[in-house]
């Protein structure tokens, strides 16, 4: 007679995919690329594209070669490709922005499993490995196509470190008006796309209020202002995009506060006393280090248990 | 502390339509369980003649239930069938003759203490009618009755579409009453509290009526939120009280019944006649007409449908009960149940499975779980065969409420594997109970 599907309860599911998720997310960095295309020129619009392409190519070859189930459908490879290119210099020689996209996809993410898999955050690891591998073309910056700035070459924050005014105020941090990685000069674009994120309740405020907060308490107290540490460098796109990455951050509300605490902490260690005028990536990586133990640390204790769930 | 859950589609559409019997089904199968414990003991055989009411199956054991001919007619056999947890029991095929003649035996039961009580809630055949299925008098024969503080009456109907304990707030007041009374006289309980999810407010205005006329009822609203109906869920909802792991409420001085079950006590006592029919919710996508019936126990679920004036497609999924915790049937020969409130009959697109992807931690199932389980860490430690992992987690507090499979984006089969792990647990518990 009739075909009766008789699978296990429940039956009703949410609309809520993977893919619409990394769609959102892939939405949120809109407003971030329009604002490097406007600041830097056509070609973080370039690198942008190219970081894309190369990670969804690598991921899917990957795949193919280790004969799994293709997941670029999922999107998640883009957004890597996206978050890597904001994180480099638009000067960038095209070929060094290829490698780090093979080196985010195929060395970070598929050789631990692919999405959700990965204890560091691709994109992250690709950008220290390539200051590492290219300091000279990582860390040499232009200006935005319109500033007369006469500092040429230093970001905000590395002319700080270095004890220069920058002559960069408020406001063109604000928008985004001065040196830097491509994506992560402009304060509203990001925060704009927080906002999103946040409203579409792809992430929650935990981590990015305790990282942010955090770095402007701590600078605070050791004398730098606040205001500039926390809009300058990438510190507002690693707390909403970077930190907030799933597979690498802890999924209990503690956790996810202890986790933003510890970034932001580290992120004022490295720019106050270590060599580097800029923290946030190698704050991030250390506690993705760190997560699986947060996450076991800050478990909850479900209704009634008897015993304690923590291991 | 509040507890999490999730915001699911309601479509109780049903809500406004009052229930209306099906015409006599010809013939009815009536399984020897329909409930939590040993099968009943069946009473009758090929050829003999039955009533409306009559005894055909014994309880057999302290959990375990009567069951009752549903109509008069002969019987045609005594088969055998397999129940959707995979079970082989006996079953009464019954032959309607049409007359629905009511057993002479039947009167209103005669009691005058708490033993009596229990044993007309026991002759009356009736189980956790909310879905569980648990012999009721096996649930309220408290050893010390004055552990219970109070009843919490469940009318949170939780799960979409089924609106069949909505039916009962509206039209079986009296009987709810003379259910709460019953259990005030026999029970010495001076504490009711009926909870209802926000979406019903004419119930909800109701039962605040009911309220009026007694100082011992109260109305707790609750929020509009799945699965207020899970009952530790609604007992910590409404008492702020934490029925401890392995615990029953009792533990904690409660006794939950549901709503449905309690009005039908009150209904026996008053007519003696046994549970014999139920309201049931017709609804899903397949279904032309989605409506309340009232059908006799046993009556095949394909009868059920032309009440509702017919299917719109060949259905994909037919559901026992709602599509979150709901069963799919096998077949549509299956019977209404005793505990059956609903069934949704699923076209292709609404019973579409989404397929399934890898896990992308992004911790949804824990944040939405209402006991604060970790789904996500289960699974990961059932496939790692990781036994004292699951115990440390705690999966045997699991309810299978099935939030954490709606919100998972990966579609990851969370609820079957937390089954699988609960087994898995249960045995390794007793296996080390043993080596002791
Ligand atoms: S783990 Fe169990 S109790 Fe928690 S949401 Fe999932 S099914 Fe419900
Ligand atoms: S909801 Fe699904 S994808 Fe998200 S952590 Fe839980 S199992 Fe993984």
């Amino acid at each position: 007679m009739e075909h009766l599907n008789v699978s296990v309860s429940p039956h009703f599911f949410s609309k809520r995919t993977t893919q619409n998720i990394m769609l959102d997310v892939i939405i949120a960095l809109m407003p971030a690329l329009i604002a490097s295309v406007i600041i830097f020129g056509w070609r973080s619009l370039l690198i942008t594209v190219v970081c894309i392409a190369c990670c969804v190519i690598s991921e899917y070859v990957f795949r193919k070669i280790c004969q799994k189930d293709n997941t670029i459908s999922d999107l998640s490879a883009v957004i890597t490709g996206m978050l890597l290119a904001f994180n480099l210099p638009v000067t960038i020689p095209v070929w060094q922005a290829i490698i780090g996209s093979i080196t985010a996809i195929i060395v970070v993410k598929q050789l631990f499993g692919g999405i959700g898999q990965n204890f560091a955050n691709p994109a992250i690891t690709a950008r220290i490995i390539m200051l590492v591998a290219f300091s000279g073309s990582m860390t040499s910056w232009t200006f935005s196509e319109n500033s007369v700035d006469a500092l040429s070459g230093a970001t905000p924050l590395a002319a700080a470190a270095k004890g220069f005014s920058s002559g960069v105020d408020y406001m063109m941090l604000f928008l985004g008006d001065h040196g830097g990685c491509l994506g992560e000069t402009c304060a509203l674009a990001i925060i704009l796309g927080g906002i999103y994120l946040l409203i579409r309740k792809v992430i929650t405020w935990h981590i990015p209020v305790a990282f942010i907060s955090t770095v402007a308490v701590m600078s605070f107290l050791c004398g730098k202002d606040p205001l500039y540490q926390i809009l300058s460098g990438g510190l507002l796109l690693a707390a909403f995009f970077m930190a907030t990455d799933y597979s690498t951050s802890p999924s209990t509300p503690w956790g996810k506060i202890i986790f933003g605490i510890g970034c932001g902490l580290i992120t004022i260690l490295i720019r106050v006393w270590g060599s580097l005028p800029e923290g946030v990536s190698y704050s991030i990586l250390l506690m993705n280090i760190l997560t699986p133990y947060i996450s076991r640390l800050t478990r909850q204790k479900p209704l009634g248990a008897l015993g304690g769930a923590k291991s | 502390m509040k507890l999490h859950g999730i915001k699911i589609p309601h479509l109780k559409n049903t809500a406004d339509s009052a229930p209306q019997r099906i015409p006599i089904p010809k013939i009815i199968t009536i399984p020897a369980s329909m409930h939590i414990g040993k099968p009943a003991e069946i009473l009758v055989k090929r050829g003999d003649t039955v009533k409306v009411g009559q005894l055909i199956g014994k309880a057999d054991g302290f959990i375990s239930s009567n069951i009752h001919s549903s109509v008069s007619g002969t019987v045609q056999k005594i088969d055998t069938m397999v129940t959707s947890n995979g079970v082989k029991i006996s079953c009464a095929v019954i032959e309607s003759d049409g007359k629905q003649e009511l057993d002479e035996k039947i009167k209103p039961p005669f009691i005058n203490d708490f033993d009596g009580f229990i044993n007309a809630v026991k002759d009356s055949g009736v189980v956790g009618l909310g879905g569980a299925g648990f012999p009721s008098f096996a649930k309220l024969k408290i050893d010390d009755l004055a552990r219970i503080e109070t009843v919490v009456i469940n009318a949170a109907e939780c799960e979409p579409y089924i609106t069949s304990d909505t039916r009962t707030m509206l039209d079986k007041n009296e009987y709810i009453y003379k259910g709460i009374s019953a259990i005030k006289k026999y029970m010495n309980v001076r504490d009711f509290v009926i909870g209802i999810e926000k979406n019903k407010p004419s119930a909800i205005e109701k039962m605040k009526e009911l309220a009026l006329k007694d100082e011992h009822i109260r109305v707790h609203a609750l929020p509009s939120m799945y699965p207020q109906g899970g009952e530790k869920v609604l007992v910590y909802n409404t008492l702020k009280k934490i029925i401890p792991q392995g615990g029953l409420p009792i533990d904690v001085g409660v006794i939950v019944i549901n709503i449905t079950t309690l009005a039908f006590i009150g209904e026996y006592l008053e007519t003696g006649i046994p549970l014999v029919e139920k309201c049931v919710t017709i609804d899903g996508s397949a279904v032309k007409e989605p409506k309340n019936v009232i059908a006799p126990i046993g009556t095949p679920i394909s009868d059920l449908i032309e009440s509702a004036g017919g299917l719109k497609c060949e259905p994909a999924k037919v559901l026992y009960g709602g599509p979150m915790m709901g069963i799919a049937v096998p077949s549509m020969n299956e019977p209404v149940l005793k505990n059956t409130n609903a069934v949704i009959f699923m076209d292709k697109k609404e019973a579409a499975v989404p397929k399934t992807t890898a896990c992308i931690n992004c911790g949804a199932c824990i944040a939405h779980c209402p006991f604060r389980l970790e789904p996500r860490s289960i699974s990961l430690a059932y496939k790692a065969g990781n036994v004292g992992d699951l115990e440390k987690l705690c999966v045997d507090l699991c309810m299978e409420c099935g939030c954490c499979s709606y919100v998972c984006p990966a579609n990851r089969p969370l609820v079957q594997t937390n089954k699988l792990a609960k087994l898995k647990l249960r045995e390794y518990l007793s296996y080390k109970k043993e080596m002791n």
